[in-house]
């Protein structure tokens, strides 16, 4: 009895010591929440490939700091309250220096209180321009936001001579926001919305909203904000309806797998979104060029799947903390925020970025492209 | 609101009804039957629906024609339905009908758990079976597909109703559902007979799967709210009534539907739990049930 009470002394001995401090020192530790399960799984999954696909190349090439990087990863499923949960427990118990993560706006607005009492910078993942206006000392995001996604579409519209539209958004946090900051700048480019409807996440048939807008004499246009499963069956929906003006979605479909799912219905819908998606197309003079080539390739060797604007982001988001924490020189929380806040001239997936202590995105209208959808793929418009 | 609702909304609020209902009465005869046989509601129901959609996705993917996935993804279906009532049901016969209930509450989490791994997290569709060019009826638009749908839900209550009421095994089932003790002492094998309700409704749901994943496209969570609105269409037309499951079924799905196009589309979900709650307040017994008499 006596010989196995000592062994389990010495069993619990040695684990105390190993998870002692002494680890956590090797190893610079990056939390990620993201949505790889449930209605965003366009975005969480691909971005969290990204992050480990990153993580392995900077760790092969000696790490930050002479430390490996290692990616903690949660799965949300999309659902806030438990984004908020993982964010505790990244905070608390994983101890991680950072967040590069929060796929959705919800998921996101629901762990900024954690982050920013904790002191521990996020980079977020998520589109809605509440993200970072006002803005939070410790909270970034690489996505464009939803406003400016408002603001291309509603050029490219004017300059079509569209002036009188539709609206049908998703009741989620970034359809939510992007109708209303849509509401918002309307006016400001001559734009009339005649019908404002909406529909729940996990719906599956909008003919009945979308019969309320085609019902609307002198509709010339539809804008569907929303992200995920929802925009791929307005989309099918729309084209069953048989409307006869153009369909206009926002970033937030952004990948593949919308076109997949939306099929032959996709075609002719026109979206902002970032230069990733027409790496190949670029002329050789674009200075995004060499890096959406560069990233198009890794990620589509790497996870056998094509490139999506939401593994970009992630992509964006772990380059921009590595390189402040280099700059800091320390993985001390204020320090490594203080740099983010000073990036300039950082080429990403997403645009040229340029951060300053009232802008925690950087990234301006520029960094935008119109695109059309054509034969199952992306093109741009001159 | 929305002014002057015309007959082409009005048309095409009732095609997405009747189609999204049909689909609601095939979960809610699910329902009855299994409610027939064992008195058991199985809140796993809407899981079946989601394997005939998810399986048939997969096996196509892997490059079966799909006159040949449909098929064996009903056959998977009803698979988990006999294993479902062998593994969980039948060694609990001797518990209450609550416990039995939450039983498959479990299976049904269990399940779904089970579909992120075998399959996957993101959503999926297959080709409609033919075209997916509209018919314009009466100024609105018709899916080839939707017709599908309520031709096949058709087609279901039409084959149900002559097995129980025509075959032998229909009358073994209705038997064990009127009396069990009865059945056993007149030579039913009753358990085996619970065991074909649960594979029947399980074949029902997994052609509610294949029917409506070229319209709704398909996930491993799909199961939840489809079970959910299946009970509400199954309640309200009395739970046991098959002609009342298929009824509720349709009501649901058009009160659902057109809710969100004339009143507000935000509360649509909220339509299947007022049925519920409203058919309990004012007709417990629901439309076509009866209440139970007990001798005493």
């Amino acid at each position: 009895m006596l010989s196995r009470r000592i062994l389990l002394g010495f069993a619990m001995a040695g684990s105390f010591a190993m998870n002692g401090p002494v680890l956590a020192q090797d190893k610079i530790k990056i939390g990620a929440v993201l949505a790889v399960t449930g209605p965003a799984s366009f975005l969480g999954d691909p971005e969290a490939k990204t992050l480990k696909m990153l993580a392995d190349e900077i760790n092969a090439k000696g790490g930050v700091l002479g430390k490996q990087v290692e990616i903690v990863i949660y799965d949300s499923g999309g659902d806030a309250a438990k984004a908020k949960q993982f964010a505790t427990r990244l905070v608390e118990e994983d101890k991680v220096i950072a967040q590069v993560g929060g796929s959705t706006t919800g998921d996101t607005m629901a762990m900024i209180p954690v982050f920013e009492d904790a002191k521990v910078p996020f980079i977020s993942l998520g589109g809605a321009v509440v993200i970072i206006e006002p803005v939070k000392k410790f909270v970034f995001k690489t996505p464009h936001t939803d406003k400016m996604a408002c603001e291309k579409i509603f050029e490219d519209m004017k300059a079509r001579g569209l002036t009188k539209i539709g609206m049908i958004s998703g009741q989620d946090a970034f359809g939510k926001s992007m109708q209303e900051e849509c509401k918002k700048v309307v006016g400001k480019y001559g734009i009339e919305v005649l019908a404002d409807e909406t529909y729940g996440p996990r719906d599956t048939d909008m003919t009945p909203q979308l019969t309320n807008v085609k019902a609307k004499a002198g509709l010339q246009a539809v804008l569907n904000p929303g992200f995920g499963q929802g925009p791929a069956i307005v989309t099918r929906n729309f084209k069953q309806l048989g409307f006869s003006v153009p369909l206009y979605q926002s970033h937030g479909v952004a990948s593949k797998g919308f076109i997949d799912a939306a099929g032959d219905a996709a075609e002719g819908v026109r979206l902002p979104a970032a230069a990733l998606l027409i790496a190949e197309k670029l002329p050789a003079s674009d200075p995004q060029r060499p890096v959406v080539v560069n990233y198009s390739k890794a990620f589509a060797d790497y996870a056998k799947q094509p490139v999506s604007t939401f593994g970009g982001h992630a992509y964006d988001g772990l380059n921009i903390l590595v390189e402040a924490i280099k700059r800091a020189n320390s993985l001390d929380g204020e320090k490594v925020r203080d740099e983010i806040e000073k990036t300039k001239g950082f080429i990403g997936t997403g645009g040229v970025v340029n951060m300053s202590a009232t802008d925690h995105m950087g990234l301006d209208l520029s960094a935008f492209r119109m695109l059309e959808i054509k034969k199952g793929d992306w093109a741009v418009l001159q | 609101m929305n002014g002057g609702t015309a007959m082409p909304e009005v048309m095409q609020f009732l095609f997405s009804g009747l189609t999204v209902g049909a689909i609601y009465a095939l979960v809610a005869l699910g329902f009855t039957i299994i409610y027939n046989a064992s008195e058991v509601v199985n809140f796993a129901q809407g899981e079946f629906v989601m394997i005939g959609g998810m399986a048939t996705f997969f096996l196509y993917a892997a490059g079966v024609p799909l006159w040949a996935a449909a098929p064996l993804a009903i056959v998977a279906a009803v698979v988990v339905g006999l294993a479902l009532h062998k593994l969980a049901i039948e060694p609990a016969r001797g518990a209450s009908v609550v416990a039995l209930i939450i039983i498959t509450i479990g299976a049904s989490i269990f399940l779904r758990g089970v579909a992120q791994i075998v399959f996957d997290k993101q959503y999926h569709r297959f080709p409609a079976f033919s075209g997916e060019t509209p018919f314009h009826v009466l100024g609105a638009t018709l899916l080839p597909q939707s017709v599908w749908v309520m031709a096949g839900a058709a087609c279901a209550f039409a084959l149900l109703w002559q097995f129980f009421e025509r075959t032998l095994a229909g009358k073994a089932i209705a038997a064990t559902a009127g009396n069990r003790l009865a059945a056993r002492l007149v030579g039913i094998d009753t358990d085996r007979m619970i065991a074909l309700s649960f594979a029947l409704s399980a074949a029902l749901g997994a052609v509610a799967g294949v029917l409506i994943t070229p319209i709704t496209l398909t996930s491993y969570d799909v199961g939840t709210l489809l079970a959910l609105k299946g009970f509400a269409a199954a309640m309200l037309g009395g739970m046991g009534n098959p002609l009342g499951a298929v009824v509720g079924g349709l009501v649901v799905g058009v009160i659902e539907q057109f809710s969100a196009g004339m009143l507000s589309s935000k509360y649509k979900d909220a339509v299947a739990f007022i049925v519920i709650l409203l058919t309990l307040f004012v007709l417990p017994h629901g439309l076509f049930g009866r209440g139970r008499i007990e001798r005493v």
